[in-house]
């Protein structure tokens, strides 16, 4: 802390004369990781970018920014561009874009390397193989000559590592590294981080969004809103008592994978509202009108980041005397007392909510979808005029669902699983390739165009992106009324029905002359709960509904959700790639991998007593947002990416990264490389396809 | 300042014993439009040019054919407002007699060919296959087609009305290009999420193209159809060249310009009054056109300024 490598103070961003940074210190000490958390439009990638200089034109930069004490706010070109890659090295979100796609990713290094080092092309080739070694890539040699597109996400990712800690520099800045990747192999690309942190000995600062990687990752944290740190703090005193509002609601809004001693989940606190605009900023303290503490001084000037976080005189009072520890608001020492349920209220109904009791069973219901081994193949076609069949994506081979009445189904699975082209198989309403699908007690096989309408006011979908799932040219009213005129819904019934729905989905009636653009995410995600809602389904089909969100705004949307759910005793169907989620909103889950079901049952059991190698392996990826458990946890590295859909196996699919199965003994390898398990029970309804299944506690 | 309709509506909205009927996008989008300074005077203009068109006849007690031997190439007068031509015609009488014409003419053809090139467009790309190999071949089809022998074998045995017919003949030429601009919007609006989440829903493909589709590519099919009334009255202006569209002794304004072209600088009232109000027109309709596309389009830049402050 003392001799920090990289000093930012003051720094100042603004675009045309709209701030996005606004003084923002930070100080990173020698081989220390600095997490940088903050919601989309706080200002935090902005400040990994400013501080490599990496900014357009447009942006104005204020401020400084010190490398080894040498400035590099101003510097020209030439010395931005001597320590850019040498000095300092950048891991960017999509490796894609940091790649030139038409040179060899081993070229690229090598070029990387000799930018900086006078090294011959041999040394420097031989330098950029070992490098794509210590990254984890197989055969780094032949890799070395493939092209960037060749690769996959993680493998891309792993190679920008490499090239970034080419040259050993004292910092490395990482903006959100794993946000595009799936969670297994996030796990291995923050694998792959600590290995070359620890090589090099290099700085992290680490920008995320995501607090579970942040928990596991950082030594210190910082969390930026609007432009500003309001709070920095060494991780486990962040954690644990967070003195400022908002970082004490980011807590509180994520939902968790571990239950409390009791097995209980808490409930999820939303954040009120959405962050300010960055050209609309309210006087004094930028949070106060989403802050419930929120009193007259916090309006009149802005708090600033003391360690008693009251402005001008610092005060140390016993307990609150951690000079690391800093927070941007006048009752901090109030804050690090409350946990997020005393500060943020949840809507009264909203809290008291609970899932169907633990080990309570299912509801004694009649089915409202059943899926019996769907299976969904899309040809595989070549060439650019005559198109020929060369094979066939199995996007979809062998799906089981059964949801009841009034249950919530979490169906999970990484990108490339089947989880989305299995709902769309269902929402077609049309005879499945092989298996079944019966909705609400009908067979979808021979309906009519009058029988598959009726079904369809049974069954409604969520999608993930309300931006692109609501028409931007007609107004909300119109958008909700939608679903009850397509069943031929009377005028009177639809003007009765819209403000109810949006009162419902906690919007104003009187917005409804307005148009989507005109809402933030939440508010426009609500909206599309709204339509769905119309026309009073059984089954609401949830296509990651909240995967778009921040994590403030995504627990208001949840908690309405559980709300609606026993308000209506709707059933759902919740897709999702997010675990934790599934566990805060689900009674059951279905684990997907390769098209494939292979692992359903109890959420409570699945989480604690998972069967299935991979849902073990998915599971232990899931960073938790808690330093202490997080840091404390064993994990299971999948190798390698999933298999491409293209090639059907035989045997069991999941066998090239099965951890159990790398460790059997050749004659019980037998089994899984021959037969394909089948999803067998597990004693009570806790199913799973797996020859060797075996208990492994994970959280 | 919110409008009175929307506070109307929000009070109304807020109690729950008055149910207000939501308001749909007709009734949004003309609030939008009206709310246009420039697009309800693009119309007033129109509206005028139409009420000049058909009541000037009435004004004046010269008939376009009349010849007024007595006043050859005379400016305008009391006598004749506008001047007379090279044989004696009384200008405000023809411009207005061609007026008529070239107004029907305009803007039957900009929307007719518009809303045929919408229709096949969007339908050709929404359902796709043999649907759209179909609707493209005709498209293809009628774009090589020689247009101008089609219509220079039809209109001569059109009397009286024929007209009519022929400006329907030229919107019939017109749509092609247009329809398959269209006809690739479609398809990519196909998957958009919103249309696909209609389609769940169970509404009906020709309501998701009425609904979503096609509003969707309005601000292109607007601009077009502006376009083409301008170029309607030119191409009518070509055609009556050759002898074909409108007959002499009917004029149009595409008629009356070509003749008076060359008289411009020497006898300008031959020209600039049918030019002047060719201009008014087609400026007019730009006018109208850009405040519908605003109207129909919630994001564009030139919303109604009072609202955000109003809230
Ligand atoms: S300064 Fe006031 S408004 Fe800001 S976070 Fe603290 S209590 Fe809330
Ligand atoms: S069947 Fe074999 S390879 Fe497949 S998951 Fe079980 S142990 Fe692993």
């Amino acid at each position: 802390m003392n001799d920090p490598v990289l000093d930012i103070s003051g720094l100042t961003v603004d675009f045309g004369g709209v701030p996005a940074v606004r003084g923002v210190d930070l100080h990173l000490g020698r081989g220390e990781v600095l997490g940088l958390v903050g919601e989309s439009g706080s200002g935090k990638s902005v400040t990994a970018l400013a501080a490599m200089g990496l900014l357009p034109a447009a942006a104005h930069v204020g401020g400084s920014v010190r490398l080894d004490g040498a400035e590099l706010v101003g510097a020209g070109d030439k010395a931005l561009s001597r320590v850019r890659g040498n000095r300092v090295a950048m891991v960017f979100q999509d490796p894609l874009s940091a790649f030139t796609p038409v040179y060899r990713i081993g070229d690229q290094i090598v070029e990387a390397i000799r930018t900086h080092q006078d090294l011959s092309r041999e040394k420097a080739a031989a330098r950029a193989v070992e490098l794509l070694d210590l990254v984890g890539i197989p055969e780094p040699r032949l890799r070395a000559a493939a092209f960037p597109h060749e690769f996959s996400g993680g493998m891309r990712q792993r190679a920008m590592i490499a090239m970034a800690v080419a040259n050993n520099p004292d910092v490395l800045l990482a903006d959100e590294p794993t946000t595009a990747l799936d969670v297994t192999v996030q796990a291995q690309i923050l694998d792959v981080l600590r290995t070359a942190r620890r090589e090099t000995g290099a700085a992290l600062l680490l920008v995320s969004h995501d607090l579970g990687v942040i928990a596991g990752m950082a030594d210190r944290v910082a969390v930026m809103y609007a432009g500003r740190i309001v709070e920095t703090a060494p991780v486990d005193a962040l954690f644990a008592a967070p003195r400022m509002p908002y970082t004490l609601g980011l807590i509180g809004a994520v939902p968790r994978l571990d239950a409390d001693a009791e097995g209980r989940l808490e409930p999820l606190v939303p954040i009120p509202g959405a962050p300010p605009a960055p050209g609309a900023l309210p006087p004094g303290c930028a949070f106060a009108p989403r802050c419930p503490l929120a009193e007259d001084r916090c309006r009149e000037t802005e708090p600033l980041l003391t360690a008693a976080g009251r402005a001008g005189k610092a005060t140390h009072p016993a307990g609150a005397a951690d000079p690391a520890h800093l927070a941007a608001c006048v009752r901090a020492e109030e804050v690090g007392a409350l946990r997020p349920l005393d500060v943020f209220p949840v809507p009264g109904t909203d809290g008291a909510l609970r899932k169907a009791g633990p080990g309570g069973g299912r509801p004694v219901a009649d089915d409202v979808l059943r899926v019996t081994d769907l299976a969904r193949t899309f040809p595989l076609l070549k060439g650019a005029i005559v198109k020929r069949r060369v094979g066939s994506v199995h996007a979809v081979d062998g799906v089981d669902l059964d949801i009841r009445a009034g249950e919530v189904l979490g169906l999970v699975g990484e990108s490339g699983s089947g989880k989305s082209t299995t709902l769309f198989e269902i929402l077609e309403l049309r005879p499945p390739e092989r298996g079944s699908v019966e909705v609400l007690g009908r067979s979808v096989e021979g309906l009519t165009r009058r029988d598959a309408r009726a079904l369809r006011a049974g069954v409604q979908i969520v999608f993930q992106d309300p931006m692109a799932s609501l028409d931007p040219r007609l107004p909300v009213g119109d958008i909700v009324a939608e679903p009850l005129r397509a069943q031929h819904a009377d005028r009177a019934l639809v003007a009765r029905r819209v403000p109810e729905l949006l009162r419902r989905v906690g919007l104003e009636p009187a917005h409804a002359d307005r148009f989507p653009h005109e809402f933030s995410g939440g508010q426009r995600q609500r909206i599309g709960i709204a339509r769905a809602l119309a026309v009073d389904p059984r089954l609401l089909i949830l296509d990651e509904p909240v995967s778009a969100l921040d994590v403030s705004v995504q627990a208001g949307i949840l908690n309405l959700l559980l709300r609606l759910r026993a308000e209506l005793g709707l059933a759902y169907l919740f897709v999702s790639h997010d675990l934790s989620v599934v566990r805060h909103v689900a009674d059951r889950v279905g684990v997907m991998y390769l098209g494939r079901t292979v692992e359903t049952g109890a959420v409570a059991e699945v989480f604690a007593r998972p069967l299935h190698p991979y849902t073990q392996a998915l599971l232990s990826a899931v960073p938790l947002p808690d330093p202490v458990r997080e840091r404390a946890r064993t994990r299971i590295l999948l190798p390698g990416d999933p298999p491409s859909p293209t090639s059907r196996p035989s045997g069991c699919p999941f066998r090239s990264r099965c951890q159990v199965f790398a460790a059997l003994d050749p004659g019980r390898k037998e089994r899984c490389t021959t037969q394909a398990p089948a999803l067998a029970p597990q004693g009570g309804d806790h199913t799973a396809a797996c020859h060797f299944p075996a208990e492994r506690a994970v959280l | 300042m919110a409008t009175a309709p929307e506070a109307l509506l929000a009070e109304a909205a807020s109690d729950d014993g008055l149910v207000a009927r939501p308001p749909s996008r007709a009734r949004v989008t003309l609030r939008r439009f009206l709310a246009h300074p420039t697009a309800v005077a693009g119309l007033a203009v129109v509206a005028l040019l139409f009420v000049l068109a058909f009541a000037g006849p009435h004004l004046t007690r010269w008939s376009y054919s009349d010849i007024d031997y007595t006043a050859l190439r005379s400016g305008p007068s009391a006598r004749h407002w506008w001047g007379t031509n090279r044989i004696g015609q009384d200008v405000f009488a023809q411009t207005v007699r061609g007026l008529q014409k070239s107004l029907i003419i305009g803007l039957l053809v900009g929307v007719a060919a518009t809303a045929g090139a919408a229709t096949v467009g969007a339908c050709a790309g929404y359902f796709g296959g043999w649907t759209d190999r179909l609707l493209t071949f005709v498209t293809d089809l009628l774009l090589i087609f020689p247009s101008f022998l089609v219509i220079s074998v039809v209109s001569p045995r059109l009397k009286g009305g024929g007209w009519l017919v022929f400006a329907l003949l030229l919107a019939l030429f017109g749509w092609m290009i247009t329809a398959r601009v269209v006809r690739s919007m479609a398809i990519s609006l196909r998957e958009r999420e919103f249309v696909r989440a209609a389609r769940y829903m169970a509404v009906g493909p020709l309501r998701i193209i009425a609904r979503h589709i096609v509003p969707n590519v309005a601000s292109f099919l607007i601009i077009d159809a502006t376009i083409a009334v301008g170029s309607a009255v030119m191409s009518e202006t070509a055609l009556s060249y050759f002898g074909f569209g409108v007959q002499p002794p009917d004029v149009s304004l595409g008629t009356l310009i070509a003749d008076g072209t060359g008289a411009a600088i020497t006898y300008p009232w031959m020209f600039f009054f049918a030019a002047g109000l060719l201009v008014v027109f087609v400026l007019a309709v730009n006018l109208v056109g850009d405040g519908l596309r605003d109207a129909i389009d919630p994001t564009s830049a030139r919303r109604r300024p009072g609202r955000r402050r109003a809230r």
